[in-house]
């Protein structure tokens, strides 16, 4: 499991907590729909409604084919068979983790600066 | 001379990189910009690690987190949100060098669970970050990867939250 659980796991948690992401399951639970549809359904514009889709699809909760000029999304784990997929999201979940740690150290390290100031005065 | 500027190289955008070193084993990697002395205080003590463990993009929370850093010592995270939605991640630290290593387990996921190794190692300034995930078996290692048909319990518990949040949400 280890790190790519929690990352899976995170994923999932975070898109379940919004009510229209919530709902677009439900709906996609009754049948299969376009993003045209779903953001007509829940009144928003298409941009919002593809972000929506976009973190579901990333938590592996929908999947979604392009035909022609229509995107169809679906209901289901989208399986990472490829490993590349799967190294690839693993990567970017320690990006942002290393870039949030990066802030923390250096804030450390100003402090330290600051206390080390103090101290020789 | 405190305002003296130190030299530092030009900060490039740090590259984080993950490879599959063998059958059993993953490999994450990456620079941060400070001594290891900070990045391993960052990683030991729990008000810095809440900080960073779960990137903001992720949106959820750390609903709490105990660590114990020492050998033998545990650790459990719970993230979720509210308490009705809620998992717990946890293991035991079996090596605890302080600014250069800490090595501990992963045990929510059954025998499965890999035995992470961390290191650090500063170089200018810097610190290299090198953390490797090291499983039981090549099966557990796909299994974690999602390329085999096992499916990890806790994948299933996963699935079931699903389930019930759909469910209730179709009744609201």
């Amino acid at each position: 499991m280890v790190q790519y659980t929690k990352a899976r796991l995170d994923a999932s948690f975070a898109a379940l907590s919004d009510p229209t992401r919530r709902g677009v399951l439900e709906q996609l639970g009754r049948a299969d729909a376009s993003i045209t549809a779903l953001a007509e359904k829940f009144h928003m514009t298409l941009t919002g409604m593809k972000k929506h889709v976009g973190v579901l699809e990333q938590a592996g909760l929908v999947s979604t084919e392009k035909v022609g000029r229509v995107r169809t999304c679906k209901l289901g784990p989208r399986r990472l068979e490829d490993e590349t997929a799967w190294i690839e999201s693993y990567r970017k979940l320690w990006d942002a983790r290393f870039d949030e740690l990066d802030e923390v150290v250096e804030e450390l390290k100003r402090k330290e600066k600051v206390d080390g100031r103090k101290k020789r005065e | 001379m405190d305002a003296r500027k130190e030299s530092e190289p030009t900060p490039m955008k740090s590259r984080t990189t993950v490879e599959r070193k063998s059958e059993r084993e993953i490999v994450v990697t990456r620079t941060i910009n400070g001594p290891a002395r900070i990045v391993f205080e960052a990683w030991t003590k729990p008000e810095l690690f809440k900080r960073w463990w779960v990137p903001k993009s992720m949106g959820v929370s750390l609903l709490s987190c105990e660590m114990d850093v020492r050998v033998g010592g545990t650790y459990r995270l719970v993230f979720g949100h509210g308490a009705s939605e809620s998992m717990a991640f946890y293991g035991t630290y079996i090596e605890v060098t302080p600014h250069s290593r800490l090595v501990w387990t992963n045990e929510e996921g059954g025998d499965g669970g890999a035995v992470t190794t961390v290191t650090f190692e500063e170089q200018g300034g810097k610190t290299l970050v090198v953390l490797r995930d090291l499983y039981p078996s090549k099966e557990a290692l796909d299994a974690a990867i999602g390329s085999t048909d096992g499916m990890p319990e806790t994948f299933e518990q996963l699935d079931e939250l699903v389930v019930t949040l759909c469910a209730s949400v179709g009744g609201s």
